[in-house]
């Protein structure tokens, strides 16, 4: 059983099980307010799956990407929650979990996932559709382009948010078939763009 | 000595801090500084500071509970800076604090950080004399990179009055940008203090930001510094101008006197007007060996008692943030409602974000 947190769009999170599917999921679209409703959501998806923290196996954290801001409370709500846990903390590519909801419905053919990366443009990742192990095989990306840049495909969603409870399962999937999770480290595919100017003169 | 065991999570600018007390008694004090990361960009870039904050938590909340042999089960309460400070470097540390939150049920404490600069003074370590309490009213003098304001403080937990804060720049900021213009390193205060150690503080007049009569009436306790900041740059250009070599230690010397005379002088001004004879120093300015040495001096010419915390608990760090929360967990107080988020202007009124 696993707690499942992803801030990459809006803020969401959910209790999953790898037997029973999703236990509990609640999601708050709102991209400005990440850290005002993290602790909240975490507790009503504990409460409503009536789940204790010493059931759970792991914490799943969606590493984006994502607009920095805010990717960054849930990864670091997430990695102390496992820290007080004394669980291990998994990563999952915030794409995938978006990948594998849409091969849930239709699990054919090619698939481009794509989310805001502000500033005009785009974060997108490439699919090609799910493994044995009921994971999405992303062929390429995350990465970041302007919206001309972006590959043409047939097939593609533009996500404004990532699902937890899919999130989750996805991690659940990883650990089942005995894969290494992704590194719990941010995706931000931007360095963080300062520049250095030199002191003008005042006289 | 006993209290409230409470863990303290600081991320306001470019340290992340970790502290743990019980009661006064400081058990832990970690900071992780991305310092040396903003060095090249000569001043604290936030988006660097924030990212540097969700490599480091993790980390030294481990560390943290390490030091001070605790547990997560053993702590009463949690505490963290809820403002002000940079936006998103704040949210790294309330999403972590919310997180051990949800996962241990503590109560969580979002509390002001120019408070816990003042709480500060209120921890020692165990088996060190404790220091004194701050029953009686006080004015504090908190600057550093981020802020340079003057508080007077009643009481810590119920009444806190601004007094005056710098309109423009932070002295802090103002030492990093002479530093630039004299060709020295960043971070600008050690540097500066180094360079003015053979140079003479009377070499060159520099201006003294709203200490004018006029200006006086309007900001009596607040603070500027960019027009102290241009008439270095001015200076350094006229004497590169017409070819003369830089007295880097006079110009150094000239300037710190400047910013020490004027966060002294207003600080004792305010004891004096409020018959407070009490001043306590905070923040990483008060590293500045000019800066407390003027203020030992005019402080006893004055009669105020003066108090400047061990430098550790100066510059930014959980330890204090956790002292104001024990404060708080001690005095009955509820902790914050659950919805609370970053707030960058925090006023200083507001100890507890509700
Ligand atoms: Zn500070």
């Amino acid at each position: 059983m696993l707690l499942a947190i992803d801030s990459s769009a809006g803020t969401a999170a959910a209790v999953v099980d790898g037997a029973r599917g999703i236990l509990a999921e609640r999601a708050v679209a709102d991209t400005l307010r990440h850290a005002e409703v993290v602790g909240e959501l975490i507790t009503a998806v504990l409460r409503e799956a009536g789940v204790g923290v010493a059931d759970l196996d792991a914490v799943a954290i969606g590493v984006g990407p994502g607009p920095f801001t805010g990717l960054r409370v849930g990864m670091a709500a997430g990695r102390a929650f496992a820290l007080a846990a004394a669980r291990p903390a998994l990563g999952v590519v915030s794409h995938d979990a978006v990948a594998a909801a849409a091969y849930e419905a239709d699990p054919s053919g090619e698939l481009l996932v794509v989310t805001d990366a502000r500033r005009r443009e785009l974060y997108w990742s490439r699919y090609r559709g799910l493994d044995a192990a009921g994971l999405p095989i992303r062929d390429e990306g995350p990465a970041l382009a302007r919206p001309a840049d972006v590959p043409a495909r047939e097939r593609r969603i533009d996500a404004t948010a990532v699902p937890a409870g899919m999130l989750g399962l996805v991690a659940e999937r990883v650990l089942a078939a005995g894969r290494a999770p992704a590194p719990v480290v941010p995706l931000y595919l931007r360095s963080p763009d300062v520049t250095l100017s030199a002191p003008k003169r005042v006289s | 000595m006993t209290g409230p065991l409470v863990l303290g999570i600081e991320t306001s600018c470019d340290e992340t801090g970790v502290g743990i007390v019980r009661g006064r008694e400081l058990l832990a004090n970690v900071i992780a500084s991305s310092m040396e990361e903003h060095a090249r960009y000569g001043g604290v870039v936030p988006e660097v500071a924030a990212r540097a904050h969700l490599e480091a938590i993790e980390p030294a909340l481990q560390r943290a509970l390490d030091e001070a042999g605790v547990r997560l089960a053993d702590l009463d309460a949690l505490a963290v800076t809820a403002g002000p400070g940079l936006a998103g470097a704040l949210m790294v540390g309330i999403g972590a604090a919310k997180g051990l939150a949800a996962a241990t049920g503590l109560p969580l404490y979002g509390v002001n950080h120019l408070i816990g600069h003042v709480g500060a003074d209120l921890l020692r370590p165990p088996g060190e004399e404790p220091a004194p309490p701050l029953d009686e009213a006080t004015v504090a003098l908190l600057v550093s990179g981020g802020h340079t304001s003057l508080l007077l403080v009643r009481d810590l937990l119920d009444d806190v009055e601004l007094l005056g804060e710098t309109i423009d720049d932070a002295a802090g900021e103002a030492f990093d940008k002479v530093a630039r213009l004299l060709g020295l390193p960043y971070p600008g205060g050690p540097e500066i203090d180094r360079a003015a150690k053979d140079g003479d503080p009377a070499a060159i007049r520099f201006p003294r930001g709203l200490t004018q009569p006029r200006d006086l009436e309007r900001h009596r306790y607040d603070f500027s510094f960019s027009g102290l900041k241009t008439a270095v740059a001015r200076w350094v250009e006229k004497a590169d101008d017409e070819g003369r070599t830089l007295p880097v230690a006079d110009v150094a010397a000239s300037f710190r006197e400047a910013v020490a005379d004027v966060l002294i002088g207003k600080a004792v001004a305010a004891c004096t007007d409020r018959g407070v004879p009490r001043l306590l120093l905070g923040g990483g300015v008060v590293a500045n060996a000019r800066v407390r040495r003027l203020a030992e001096e005019r402080c006893a010419a004055a009669g105020v008692a003066l108090r400047i915390p061990p430098l550790s608990l100066c510059t930014d760090n959980g330890a204090m943030i956790a002292a104001v929360g024990a404060g708080l967990v001690a005095a009955g107080r509820a902790p914050s409602g659950p919805a609370f988020g970053a707030d960058s202007t925090l006023p200083v009124t507001e100890v507890l974000v509700p």
